[in-house]
């Protein structure tokens, strides 16, 4: 029952805010009811924890240990944004306010596709989820209309909708391979329970079209080019979306079906998936270097952690997968978080540009201390949340044997690292630069969503609760790693 | 190779599918582009049809009906209503390569893809899924290619929806008894990627007064010599 209400919830607070007489509360609507969203995931998941697995339909919507973990990392970070749009959103343009009951009817459709995925048991269904995330997406990216917004949601549009027919090959290839070896209802359980009989040349091709098509949009390299404009145009408290989950939840789809490939004797692509998982280190750690706009930044950081978690679990040991859903986690939280302080800084200064933006601390303290905090927490310092799994995957690396990966993934990092707190520095610190003409008063739901979301940053750092804990393993063991 | 009339019949749709797959990257007009694709989509029914009598499956006669009434009828609609006439009807598409060259790509693309799927479709011993996977496999290729070389909103539209009726021909022959409801919601999103394309490229026309792709190209890195 509550897998069920996950999912409808959201569809029902979208359809609030397209009546009438409620579009001047759209926004409570959506604050109230994204909580509720995410006080049902944790219970599904503790549920989870005690039972093992939860049914919502059976046979269509089914949450074991890796759907709930994602459901409330989705559900968090969708309900802090939704907080974050409050205030964020006020200061949009005279005529895009007459639109915030669309943003935000269009906001529940994007939490509902979000939560749709995660919670489905039925692959084939699983596609149509993606898609549907997309589309809400491109909406929300265009947003604002002006030029860049639009060519951000086109180029977004594009390339992640010319993603679904490759999708769409390759999960119809994974029915053709589950039924010619006898699968009956094709759900993530039976595939898993089949691998061993399936074809392999036919497991690896559909994992492969679903690996491009999905990979496109959870932004790994080489098809990450829509990711910076689009976090870079769109309204803030959707870009801490975008980056946060949005990302995840695609990747999550492709590590199921990794699962699957890996629980199939003949059909190997851990190695493949750690050398695609390198590459989109790589390229996002050189590009963190040049990049002249902050939440462009933060967008690319998004590709490095992608490439991160990729890396994770193509290393395939139960070591590396525990560390990989914990970074999934950690990312989620840390990232968002990032979108908040970048939202902050712009209301504060309203530029985008690094270079143009000098002795912060001056101007705001809070803003500033607000960036060093999160620079701090998504590059990976410790004692955050994203030292402990990124250390934690290393370690795994190490002890699977694979020297020459951990070497050059602690070398990415480490530039990552380097170029991340080189921007920021340059940033914070110093002499306030004279372009900013006095402060503006920062909206009260901001400060709150970037206050509450700095609490699951720091705690994460230093003590992991139990039922957190259980949850990664449990989600870990599903993933697959020997 | 063929079996009964409704093979012979599914091979020559599927022969003219690629031909129409071909026909829209030689096209130079916006509304060629269109109508090839509503043709292609026509065959791709009648492929549905066909193997849905053959194989006695409902699901493939509802993805037909489907395919027509998103495909043939609702979008080409969509898209005549929403851009304004003599855009649809005489400007000429803008390419990266000139057209021989991109039927040639297009030809090269055909031949990877039935030495892509031609040892897959063997396994099954299917003489449909002979047929039907590697023209699918080609149609999706093309159509990824024709996106590539285009750069002006609508043809790359239509590029992503030939993509999907390329997916849908193998789909009908390598999983016929896909559930029904699995059919209906891959329907309904082909239709709403259509209507969320069209509402965006209306508002970038209102906006920019252009629907060409390549007038948006604000966002940038600095360029780096090595990429």
């Amino acid at each position: 029952m509550a897998l069920m209400l996950i999912v409808g919830l959201p569809l029902f607070a979208a359809l609030l805010c397209w009546i009438k007489p409620l579009r001047r509360a759209a926004w409570p609507i959506t604050v109230l009811l994204t909580w509720a969203v995410f006080v049902l995931s944790v219970v599904v998941a503790v549920r989870v924890l005690a039972e093992g697995k939860v049914i919502g339909l059976a046979g269509w919507f089914e949450a074991d240990g890796l759907s709930a973990l994602v459901l409330v990392i989705v559900s968090l970070v969708s309900a802090l944004a939704a907080v974050f749009a409050g205030g964020y959103m006020r200061r949009t343009e005279h005529e895009e306010q007459a639109r915030l009951w669309w943003f935000y009817s269009n906001y529940n459709l994007f939490a509902f596709a979000l939560l749709v995925v995660p919670a489905l048991a039925e692959a084939n269904l699983v596609w149509v989820g993606v898609e549907l995330i997309t589309l809400f997406a491109a909406l929300l990216v265009g947003f604002e209309t002006t030029a860049g917004a639009l060519e951000a949601a086109w180029k977004f549009a594009v390339l992640t909708i010319m993603g679904a027919p490759i999708a769409l090959f390759g999960f119809l290839t994974l029915f053709w391979a589950y039924r010619s070896a006898g699968g009956e209802w094709e759900t993530w359980e039976g595939l898993r329970s089949n691998a061993a009989a399936m074809d392999p040349n036919l497991l690896k091709l559909s994992f492969l079209l679903v690996f491009v098509g999905f990979g496109a949009k959870s932004g790994l390299a080489p098809m990450h080019t829509w990711l910076p404009d689009a976090h870079s145009q769109a309204p803030t408290p959707v870009c801490a979306v975008l980056s946060g989950v949005k990302t995840t939840v695609p990747l999550y789809v492709i590590l199921r079906l990794l699962s699957i490939v890996l629980a199939s004797p003949v059909a190997r692509l851990g190695q493949w998936m750690v050398v695609l998982g390198l590459i989109s280190v790589g390229i996002a750690a050189f590009l963190l270097l040049q990049v002249r706009d902050y939440k462009r930044m933060f967008a690319f950081s998004t590709v490095e952690h992608m490439g991160i978690i990729l890396t994770a679990a193509g290393l395939a040991t139960q070591a590396a997968d525990f560390g990989a859903v914990s970074q999934m986690l950690n990312h989620a939280i840390t990232k968002s978080l990032c979108f908040y302080v970048a939202g902050v800084v712009l209301l504060t200064i309203s530029t985008r540009e690094i270079a143009s933006v000098r002795g912060l601390f001056r101007v705001s303290p809070f803003a500033a201390s607000a960036l060093l905090f999160c620079s701090l927490a998504i590059a990976g310092a410790p004692p955050f949340p994203i030292f402990l799994s990124e250390f934690s995957i290393l370690s795994a690396g190490l002890r699977a044997g694979q020297y020459a990966v951990v070497a050059i993934l602690a070398a990415l990092i480490v530039i990552a690292f380097v170029a991340i707190l080189m921007h920021v520095n340059r940033m914070t610190f110093g002499e306030a630069s004279t372009a900013f003409d006095g402060q503006k008063l920062l909206p009260p739901s901001c400060r709150i969503a970037v206050l509450a979301g700095a609490v699951p940053v720091l705690v994460l750092g230093v003590y992991i609760p139990a039922p957190v804990n259980d949850l990664l393993q449990l989600a870990a063991h599903q993933l697959g790693g020997h | 190779m063929p079996g009964s009339v409704p093979q012979a019949l599914n091979a020559l749709c599927a022969g003219l599918i690629l031909i129409a797959a071909f026909a829209m990257v030689a096209t130079r007009q916006v509304q060629g582009v269109v109508r090839f694709f509503i043709v292609q989509s026509l065959l791709l029914t009648a492929s549905c049809f066909l193997l849905g009598y053959s194989r006695g499956s409902m699901h493939l006669w509802a993805l037909g009906a489907i395919t027509i009434s998103a495909k043939v009828i609702a979008i080409p609609w969509v898209l005549r209503r929403v851009l304004p006439g003599d855009y649809y009807e005489r400007r000429e598409i803008s390419q990266v390569v000139n057209i021989p060259a991109s039927l040639l790509i297009a030809l090269l693309l055909a031949i990877a893809a039935e030495f892509l799927a031609g040892p897959l479709a063997s396994v099954a011993n299917d003489p449909v899924i002979r047929v039907n996977l590697p023209i699918g496999l080609a149609g999706v290729l093309i159509g990824a290619w024709s996106l590539i070389a285009r750069r002006e909103a609508i043809p790359q539209l239509i590029g992503i929806l030939a993509m999907e009726n390329g997916a849908f021909l193998a789909g009908v022959a390598i999983a016929s008894e896909l559930p029904l409801i699995a059919e209906l919601a891959i329907a309904i999103d082909v239709i709403l990627i259509a209507v969320v394309a069209g509402l965006l490229t209306r508002t970038i026309r209102q906006t920019l007064g252009t629907t060409q792709a390549a007038a948006l190209g604000e966002l940038k890195e600095e360029p780096v010599s090595w990429r």
